[in-house]
């Protein structure tokens, strides 16, 4: 039952670790080609090509390229046919954390995911043929159908073979960190031992026009917490990370990514798309997730921020830290993978969360190699040139439009 | 296990503003007289049910976070803030209040004007209304208006989501980090909405509004109702179809009793009801069908079917309502609420 839970309240709080995480960037796909691309911190963007930007302000995107055919799994030819690039592209990240979790399949396993559009490319071919042609009905039904975020969701878990349900938290661009967040509460407080986890969005013309009306598109390049920088670039992808308490990691031998100590969110009722100036809510957000971790900043290495590169965002970002980390803000890195690989959106915060995860796994630092001029505002170091780095605990930052925030806390599995 | 209690409810409805004019239509049971939505080039109209002008207007529609925003918002708004009034009341200071709003199609009007300007010239695509197409930005202005509150999400799913979306609200008031819990469940509707519904329920009627329930562990606030249970989320999947879910959510509550109420998603669209009606087949008690007066409002509908259930509650000689969601393509959920 959803409620009364099945699984009373557990005395002590369980640990939650990550036992597979897969990831798809315009980087490349899977774990490695994204770690080595980060790594350097090579800026994956170009000109876009799935839709006409000739009329846009701004014109790159960072595409990711799919391949010809998808992983093997238990849907029919037919629904992988029908199946949206975010589906797709979610689907690659699912299988690459499955087979690295070493999971079986089972009816009750939660599939918890972040999206801002589900796939609203098809949503556009519906308007297109609606309004052209409102008498022409063929590919509709599946357009409206496989549209909505539920029938992504219900395709990776048929996919798997799993049957738990389906949970969609649209929360703007922080669902992917609210949906790693969700599973992490339902696994802390006992109510699951596994949850599937993660984000999604792929490019699609509708958000591209809206962020770019909005002015928010950054016309030059992406370069968060630059003193002159001047927007965002989106991005897209997907990324999934397999969680479970450590108990039930422990019991099957499972190799261990990392553990997720801590998850704070918060609600920004400044503006619906700007951020409170001073950051109050950002610097909520930290303080939960350092207080459910039961950490403080002097205990965090590394800061992977939201760190979009709008003028807004960052200064908001960049007072909360400097509110939240007190005099450790001095030493502690902090660097934006927006700059290497956009803005992913509804999938942004399961990407970082996975690349949190890679960092403290491989202990490296992942570099903002397009920042040029560091904002003064910037009392604390930006990494800026690929480095090791000895890592113990990574926070994420993740704030959406609308104003939620969410912070998650990893620490290094040794 | 905790005890749960149904502090407030709200709805917004074709029927009108309020919790009353909404359980006076379900209790009446005639469809509301539906309107033609037409559409340039469409060969027939298609029947919807709006939702008329508040009168007298809501002063809180006149705040500036509402100025630009859609209907969608409105009615986002207005329930939550119906359901929330008596914890408002109470709680002066010292509020900790959740909210959590489940959308199925969400912001449709925004996102049809906003697409369609920027395939006619993307440079002059208007900057307002683009924000207003998100998902979350209902439950931003909501927020908004009901203030200091510490957390807020935003669901997306069929309309059985909406009590996936109320157990969200029994997990943060069990972990404590809320002393009460608004889930609302809204929709507006547009052409191209009743014309994608149509492709699956030819004889449907569309409707639009939301419906809202206010969640909390304090006894001292309760409306004289307690959510007694909610099904597993019983998922569409390869190998679960529609009606083996709803028989599966069916097989999890209560059996037939005079004194047992059961509030069903009937529309009277026999293709779309088969599942369900499969599932109660053996139901002999009482029933609410609010979809049958109010016509489908997808998320809102499933928020109309729990607030009609627990109003019946408080007025009528049932002891129990058994809510029966039985989702158009993600899952069935059932729920169970109590007069204490």
């Amino acid at each position: 039952m959803l409620f009364p839970s099945n699984h009373p309240l557990p005395a002590t709080p369980l640990r939650v670790v990550a036992t597979g995480a897969g990831i798809v960037t315009a980087l490349g796909i899977g774990w490695r080609a994204n770690a080595d691309g980060l790594r350097t911190g090579r800026p994956a963007f170009r000109t876009v090509t799935l839709f006409d930007v000739s009329r846009q302000r701004a014109k790159i995107a960072a595409e990711a390229d799919l391949p010809a055919s998808l992983p093997p799994s238990r849907l029919s030819g037919k629904v992988v046919g029908r199946l949206d690039r975010g589906a797709k592209m979610l689907w690659l990240a699912a299988h690459e954390a499955w087979d690295q979790s070493g999971w079986e399949p089972a009816e009750d396993l939660p599939l918890v995911l972040g999206t801002t559009a589900g796939g609203m490319a098809l949503g556009e071919d519906y308007f297109r043929t609606a309004v052209r042609t409102p008498d022409r009905h063929r590919q509709q039904p599946t357009r409206a159908l496989y549209y909505q975020s539920q029938t992504q969701g219900r395709a990776i878990i048929d996919a798997l073979g799993i049957g738990g349900p389906v949970t969609v938290i649209s929360n703007a661009c922080a669902s992917g960190a609210s949906a790693i967040g969700h599973a992490w509460e339902l696994l802390h407080y006992g109510r699951c031992t596994r949850v599937l986890a993660g984000g999604c969005d792929a490019l699609c013309q509708l958000v591209f026009a809206g962020f770019d009306s909005l002015q928010a598109i950054s016309p030059t390049v992406c370069r968060p917490f630059d003193a002159h920088r001047d927007g965002l670039s989106i991005g897209e992808g997907a990324a999934m990370v397999a969680l479970e308490t450590l108990d039930n990691a422990r019991r099957r031998n499972a190799t261990i990514l990392g553990e997720l100590v801590g998850y704070g969110t918060s609600i920004d009722l400044h503006h619906l798309t700007q951020p409170q100036p001073s950051g109050d809510a950002a610097f909520a957000a930290m303080t939960l997730a350092c207080k459910s971790a039961q950490i403080v900043p002097v205990d965090i290495d590394y800061i992977n921020a939201h760190g979009t590169g709008t003028p807004l965002n960052d200064s908001a970002e960049t007072l909360a830290i400097r509110r939240w980390a007190g005099p450790r803000a001095a030493t502690l890195p902090v660097s934006s993978t927006k700059a290497t690989i956009g803005h992913l959106l509804g999938a942004a915060g399961a990407a970082e969360a996975v690349i949190c995860l890679m960092a403290l796994r491989e202990q490296w630092l992942p570099p903002e190699t397009t920042l040029e001029n560091l904002d003064s505002a910037c009392l604390f170091p930006i990494v800026r040139e690929p480095r090791d780095a000895r890592l113990n605990t990574a926070l994420s930052n993740s704030f959406g439009f609308g104003g939620v925030n969410a912070t998650l806390i990893f620490k290094r599995w040794a | 296990m905790s005890h749960v209690f149904v502090c407030g409810l709200g709805a917004v409805s074709p029927a009108g503003w309020d919790v009353p004019g909404l359980c006076q239509a379900v209790r009446k049971g005639d469809l509301l007289p539906p309107q033609s939505l037409e559409w340039p080039g469409r060969k027939f109209p298609l029947p919807w049910l709006p939702v008329p002008n508040p009168d007298p207007r809501p002063a809180f529609l006149s705040h500036p976070r509402l100025r630009r925003t859609n209907l969608l918002t409105q009615y986002v708004v207005a329930s939550a803030m119906e359901a929330a009034s008596h914890y408002l009341q109470a709680h002066v200071k010292d509020r900790r209040l959740g909210l959590i709003v489940c959308l199925q199609a969400g912001a449709v009007q925004y996102s049809y004007r906003f697409f369609e300007e920027t395939l006619r010239q993307p440079g002059t695509a208007s900057p307002l209304l683009f924000p207003e197409t998100v998902f979350a930005a209902p439950t931003s202005h909501a927020a908004a208006l009901l203030a200091d509150l510490p957390l807020a999400y935003t669901l997306v799913g069929d309309p059985a989501s909406f009590l996936q979306g109320l157990a969200l609200s029994v997990q943060w008031l069990e972990q404590g980090v809320v002393d009460a819990c608004l889930t609302v469940g809204a929709e507006e509707t547009h052409w191209l909405l009743a014309d994608a519904l149509w492709h699956f329920q030819h004889s449907t009627v569309i409707s639009c509004g939301a419906g809202a329930i206010c969640l909390t562990l304090d006894p001292a606030l309760s409306i004289g109702v307690e959510l007694s249970c909610i099904t597993d989320a019983h998922t569409y999947t390869c190998r679960r179809s529609r009606e083996v879910a709803a028989k599966a959510m069916r097989a999890q509550l209560a059996t037939s009793s005079p004194a047992q109420l059961l509030c069903d998603g009937v529309t009277g669209n026999s293709r779309a009801d088969g599942p369900e009606l499969a599932a109660w087949r053996d139901w002999t008690g009482p029933r609410l069908s609010p979809k049958r007066a109010l016509g489908e409002g997808l998320m809102a509908a499933a928020a109309w079917q729990c607030v009609a259930a627990c109003d019946a509650l408080t007025i009528e000689q049932h002891k129990t309502a058994i809510v029966s969601l039985v989702g158009s393509n993600q899952q069935a959920i059932g729920a169970v609420f109590i007069r204490i």
